[in-house]
């Protein structure tokens, strides 16, 4: 290296944005790390110390490698499973197989697969509701004074407030002797869905009532139908406040869910750190401490993805930050 | 019961109405069994059918009793069956109950009280039955630190300076009276109004002199408080450490792993396991509807043989089997405890103080002595506590108990699985109660902690005979 690489403005340029892209953040996470296994070393608990970062790197490892037995014994279960048809049809020939999901537990890895799949559905439940109802709020002042108690009346409501009764009249009124997705699925999706509702809703009214009069105007020049104002302005022009409404509302989304699943006892990563409390092992404390990053972790990731999807469909730069 | 009818035509007329009752709930015993009996097929003249229902779910509360449920699925005895069981833990009792009687779940290891009070209407009505009795013992009364550091001098004392067992409840008795006279509420915790370990607590309280409170359910009372000098209330057994640890409560009555956990936490002493309170009492019980007994026999009946299966392997060769046992109950998906604190009771030893670790060979029974059939005087016993407390709020007669037992402990579907296991030569019969002879009733049992004699034929002379609790004629 000479004096004069060193000297390059554009090398000094990059420098400084290494620093701050990589550099500050590890140095962050450095601290953080020190300070968590020091302060982890002080707190005795009932069900030994409280984790460090060691004892949930273990963890972790051991959490995959269960993920890796269960899977082989799901294999043999398979296998079982088709010699015990194969037996069946030769003395009973009418006998149809079928053949049964694997029976055995679900490893933290089912578990994080069954949570996104649970508030993906809930979210888009949300905004196939909220996008248009927004819309329409957003058009007509008159329906936004209307409903505007409702939603204001409903949004701070807690989402596990709405559990019990999504519990209650899901199981009245979803009965089935063959269930095309189980009833714990729809409790923690619905209760999900009228949490992520509001933001929306929100949202999307108010960006639509603030589109810029001048395309207003130009749409009523045209005299375009109602339909085709709404396709070639409105929704265009609010794509901004829509997004950010989509955002917030997936932020909220995935809190609820963990939060639902763990009082309802719903297949999930919320289950999980439930069960992994109510063992009371000595592993639990760093299982559930697992469990914490890794939701932190996708939470971060869902708010990454809905910020480059808002950056990719949003012309106005300024909205995505 | 005919002849002596005839015979008695002679006797007053309030005495013939008398037996007028009598006669019809006889009757209407005879056609409760008949109609049970019809439910199952002739499993025993014939090769047993296919199971109507192949894919199930059981529930389950994290305790080690739920061993055999674990076991059959591990082992490979539901499959054996052409049964595809899922097993789900389950938050708390009464989740669990629900979960059976709404259908969510198609059986569920159940607390032997719950099917007999859903039957009969305390609490969520439904007709539960069991084909299968879990267990024999496995529970215990853990107080806290600080209760066992007040109880301990009165407590007499072995040569090596360790308390003498069975430690009776009058050396708690005045620990609760200085509670009282200070105006604080001596609070425990049990896990289900209709539990094993609420009559068990009660049970070992009352000998002792300390009134556990009487329940009024024609009042709208369930609580359990009346005129109560020890405070019983609800806890989930996996929160019961924790609670204890809280303070909120000062001692309670669980099944295992969680007293042996209040030790290795050091938050608490175990002070007697059931085994002392009772010899060999009966603890939980596989429950199902009666609607699914019905509607899917032969599943019943396999699902039964697995679960016989599942306990014989638990106690065979002298419990060789049960290290094995205790690292599966281990996994998180079962009782998730750790691997030594399952071990200390399910290896035949328990722990009460820290160090303190005496040998209870018969702490978990899950076969021998006839563990799992479903014995009529067991579920009576149940009904006698449930008078004695107050949860059946009025007198019954000797009948009314009899056919409670015969409608919820269906011995009938326990002997065809049995019968065909035999047949199938997996089992020995000589494991097995004689079926042909077997009344279903054990004879008196004497070994109580306060000596009281119980036998089940005689309900009301039983429920008679406490110093503390409800009589004939008592009514809150």
């Amino acid at each position: 290296m000479n004096a004069l690489q060193l000297n390059n403005p554009q090398f000094k340029s990059i420098l400084q944005q290494a620093t701050n892209l990589i550099a500050l953040p590890l140095v962050g996470i450095a601290m953080f790390l020190l300070i968590w296994s020091m302060a982890a070393d002080r707190i005795d608990t009932s069900l030994g110390k409280f984790p460090g970062p060691s004892q949930v790197a273990t963890q972790a490892v051991a959490l995959y490698d269960e993920h890796v037995a269960e899977r082989e014994k799901a294999a043999a279960f398979y296998e079982r499973q088709e010699k015990r048809n194969a037996a069946r049809i030769a003395k009973d020939p009418t006998y149809e197989p079928k053949i049964r999901k694997y029976t055995g537990k679900e490893t933290f890895f089912d578990q994080i697969v069954t949570s996104l799949i649970t508030v993906m559905s809930g979210f888009i439940l949300a905004a196939a509701v909220a996008i248009p109802l927004g819309i329409a709020i957003g058009l007509n002042k008159k329906l936004n004074i209307a409903v505007n108690p409702i939603v204001q009346l409903f949004k701070p409501v807690s989402p596990l407030a709405w559990l019990p009764l999504v519990t209650m009249v899901v199981s009245a009124l979803y009965v089935s002797p063959d269930p095309v997705v189980p009833k714990s699925f729809l409790n923690s999706m619905i209760t999900v869905t009228l949490c992520c509702l509001w933001p929306m809703v929100i949202n999307t009214s108010v960006g639509v009532a603030s589109i810029d009069k001048d395309l207003v105007n130009v749409s009523r020049v045209l005299r375009l139908p109602a339909l085709k104002h709404v396709q070639k302005i409105v929704l265009p022009a609010s794509i901004p406040a829509i997004f950010t409404g989509m955002r917030l509302s997936l932020g909220v989304a995935w809190m609820v869910l963990i939060a639902a699943e763990m009082l309802a006892q719903n297949p999930g990563l919320g289950k999980f750190v439930w069960d992994e409390f109510q063992n009371g092992s000595s592993d639990s404390l760093s299982r559930i401490m697992t469990a914490v990053i890794v939701i932190g972790f996708i939470g971060f990731l869902l708010d990454r993805v809905m910020l480059q999807v808002q950056r990719v469909v949003s012309w106005d730069k300024a909205g995505a930050h | 019961m005919q002849v002596s009818l005839i015979k008695r035509t002679w006797t007053s007329l309030t005495q013939l109405k008398k037996e007028a009752l009598k006669k019809r709930a006889a009757i209407a015993s005879v056609a409760t069994l008949t109609i049970a009996t019809m439910f199952v097929p002739q499993a025993t003249a014939e090769e047993l059918g296919w199971p109507e229902k192949e894919e199930l779910k059981f529930g389950f509360i994290k305790l080690t009793d739920m061993a055999p449920i674990a076991i059959a699925y591990e082992k490979g005895y539901f499959e054996e069956e052409g049964l595809y069981v899922t097993i789900e833990a389950q938050a708390n009792w009464k989740v669990l109950l629900n979960g059976v009687i709404d259908g969510s779940l198609d059986g569920a290891h159940m607390l032997a009280g719950q099917p007999l009070a859903a039957t009969m209407g305390f609490g969520t009505k439904a007709h539960i039955i069991t084909p299968f009795s879990m267990d024999l013992n496995g529970n215990g009364i853990t107080v806290s630190n600080e209760i066992w550091k007040q109880m301990k001098p009165n407590i007499p004392k072995m040569a090596d300076g360790r308390p003498v067992h069975p430690i009776k409840a009058d050396y708690l008795k005045p620990v609760v009276d200085k509670y009282t006279a200070e105006g604080k509420p001596f609070n425990m915790g049990m896990v289900f109004p209709v539990s094993t370990h609420n009559y068990e607590l009660r049970y070992w309280l009352a000998a002792g002199g300390i009134h556990p409170g009487y329940y009024a359910p024609h009042k709208g009372d369930v609580s359990g408080q009346i005129d109560a000098e020890a405070l019983l209330s609800v806890t989930p057994p996996p929160q019961m450490p924790a609670t204890l640890e809280a303070g909120t409560i000062y001692g309670y009555c669980v099944g295992e792993p969680w007293n042996q956990q209040a030790v290795f936490k050091g938050i608490g002493v175990p002070v007697i396991t059931d085994y002392e309170i009772w010899k060999n009492n009966p603890e939980k019980v596989f429950g199902i509807t009666a609607e699914f007994a019905e509607k899917y026999p032969n599943t019943t009946i396999r699902l039964t043989r697995a679960l016989i299966r599942a306990a014989i392997w638990l106690d065979e060769n002298n419990n060789a089997n049960r290290p094995e046992a205790v690292k599966i109950l281990s996994q998180s998906n079962y009782v998730g405890a750790d691997y030594d604190v399952i071990a200390n009771s399910m290896t035949g030893t328990f722990e009460y103080e820290k160090g303190d670790k005496r040998d209870v060979p018969d702490f978990n029974v899950f076969f021998r002595y006839n563990a799992t059939y479903p014995y009529y005087s067991d579920a009576i016993w149940y009904l006698t506590q449930m008078r004695r407390w107050g949860q059946i709020s009025e007198d019954k007669s000797d009948d009314w108990y009899f056919d409670m037992a015969k409608k919820v402990y269906r011995a009938d579907i326990y002997a065809a699985a049995a019968k065909s296991l035999i047949k199938e030569k997996i089992v020995d019969a000589k494991d097995f109660p004689d079926f042909a002879t077997e009344t279903g009733f054990k004879p008196a049992q004497k070994e109580f902690i306060d000596g009281v004699t119980y036998d089940g034929t005689k309900p009301n002379a039983y429920i008679d005979s406490f110093k503390i609790g409800l009589k004939s004629g008592d009514k809150i």
